[in-house]
């Protein structure tokens, strides 16, 4: 036996029918006229299991000192720091490598590496860290409980927890004192199409050492170039098959 | 005769008029802009609240970003300014969702991550007190001279 009240029977049908758009594209309503339900389109531009979103970074064009990525971020996600790097938010920072028996060092922009088997979605209690089907990891900050077991299970620190209560926020970009949160790989324009923040910008300013693209289709540029040329996965040992893959490193 | 029910039907008009206010319980829901909701307000009021859920989880898990309720269209229409016309955040009782919440004592947790203006507004920090979890100190606080002397305001005579 079904245990639906009348109001709760009552209530999907109109939501169910504006989505129905992507099924039934038109439907008569009367003799003569036609209702146009929009839907198709906007799912094809959703999160799409035949995608995964990667990122290729080129650390050897990624300059010392630049830092137009992380200040992209922070314009284009509303968040920002208070100069205490025990409590910040960091959703993308800079790193500097540095190899000891050389000297050797590399530059290169650490976020979320959008991992394929993400050990924050295996810890988390609640289920608030999820993959969408497009293998973009987010944080589902409506039940997110901040236990912050998912900061430690993360071996790139990808993730920080808010410490303060938060005002002015970004409409796309939700974010909330007592959640966890990282970076989205900017979903809200991936949905829409675009490109990451980060991304725009490193090209903006001529360095172009980030590419931004759909791993799965051999024809886009981050798949041509990861075949063409040497790439690494950062901690490649504990086999996470991270979206975002270094090159020059 | 004529006036004197003249008389009779304004002190009438006039006893109503005084009584209005004492009756009037319900909440004093600001006007909106634009054009109403095509399925009533009765409609909105039960189930905006399942509304927005369904669709924060269809952007959310499946990236439908034209969605038909959520929270930034709604204050496309159901802004409310000040006598300056400054929008109103949640930190302020005639901000619109507060008009009915507070009414029916229903805490709405959104505006914890969500903003409680329309975009291009500059949402001045003033609303971060309301969900400041208790005994988070302000970030001027957070140094250790600043918190000891906020200590000896608080108890003197402690052994620190």
């Amino acid at each position: 036996m079904t245990c639906r009240t009348p109001d709760q029977a009552q209530a999907p049908s109109r939501r169910d029918f504006l989505r129905s758009g992507a099924a039934l594209a038109t439907m008569t309503l009367a003799p003569g006229v036609t209702l146009m339900a929009f839907g198709g389109s906007e799912a094809e531009a959703a999160a799409d299991s035949g995608k995964r979103w990667g990122l290729l970074i080129d650390a050897s064009r990624c300059a010392p000192g630049c830092s137009d990525c992380v200040s992209a971020c922070k314009t284009e996600n509303g968040w920002s720091g208070h100069g205490d790097p025990e409590r910040d938010v960091q959703w993308i920072r800079k790193v500097t490598l540095k190899e000891k028996a050389t000297g050797r060092e590399v530059n290169l922009p650490m976020m979320c590496q959008h991992c394929e088997s993400p050990p924050c979605v295996d810890v988390c209690p609640t289920g608030a860290s999820f993959k969408r089907d497009d293998g973009i990891v987010l944080v589902d900050k409506h039940i997110c409980i901040g236990c912050r077991y998912c900061m430690m299970a993360c071996p790139f620190k990808a993730r920080s927890f808010v410490h303060e209560p938060v005002t002015n926020q970004k409409p796309h970009a939700p974010r909330g004192v007592g959640t966890v949160e990282s970076c989205t790989l900017c979903v809200h324009r991936v949905d829409a199409g675009g490109i990451p923040a980060c991304v725009e910008a490193c090209t903006a300013a001529g360095h172009g050492a980030m590419v931004f693209g759909d791993l799965r289709d051999p024809e886009s540029e981050i798949s041509r170039r990861l075949a063409e040329f040497p790439s690494a996965a950062l901690r490649p040992d504990l086999d996470l098959n991270p979206g975002v893959r270094y090159a020059e490193i | 005769m004529i006036i004197r029910r003249l008389i009779l039907g304004l002190c009438l008009v006039l006893a109503w008029g005084a009584a209005a206010p004492a009756q009037e319980i319900a909440p004093v829901v600001p006007k909106a802009t634009g054009t109403p909701h095509p399925e009533g307000n009765a409609y909105m009021r039960r189930w905006h609240m399942q509304m927005m859920r369904h669709d924060r989880d269809v952007t959310m898990y499946q990236g439908v970003r034209p969605v038909d309720a959520s929270l930034n269209a709604c204050f496309e229409c159901h802004t409310v300014r000040d006598d300056a016309g400054t929008p109103v955040t949640v930190a302020d009782e005639r901000h619109f969702c507060r008009t009915c919440h507070d009414f029916a004592a229903v805490k709405v947790d959104c505006f914890d991550c969500h903003r409680s203006t329309p975009e291009e507004y500059d949402e001045p920090p003033a609303h971060a007190a309301l969900s400041r979890p208790p005994g988070l100190l302000p970030r001027s606080l957070s140094d250790i001279a600043t918190m000891q002397a906020y200590l000896e305001t608080v108890d003197p005579e402690a052994d620190r």
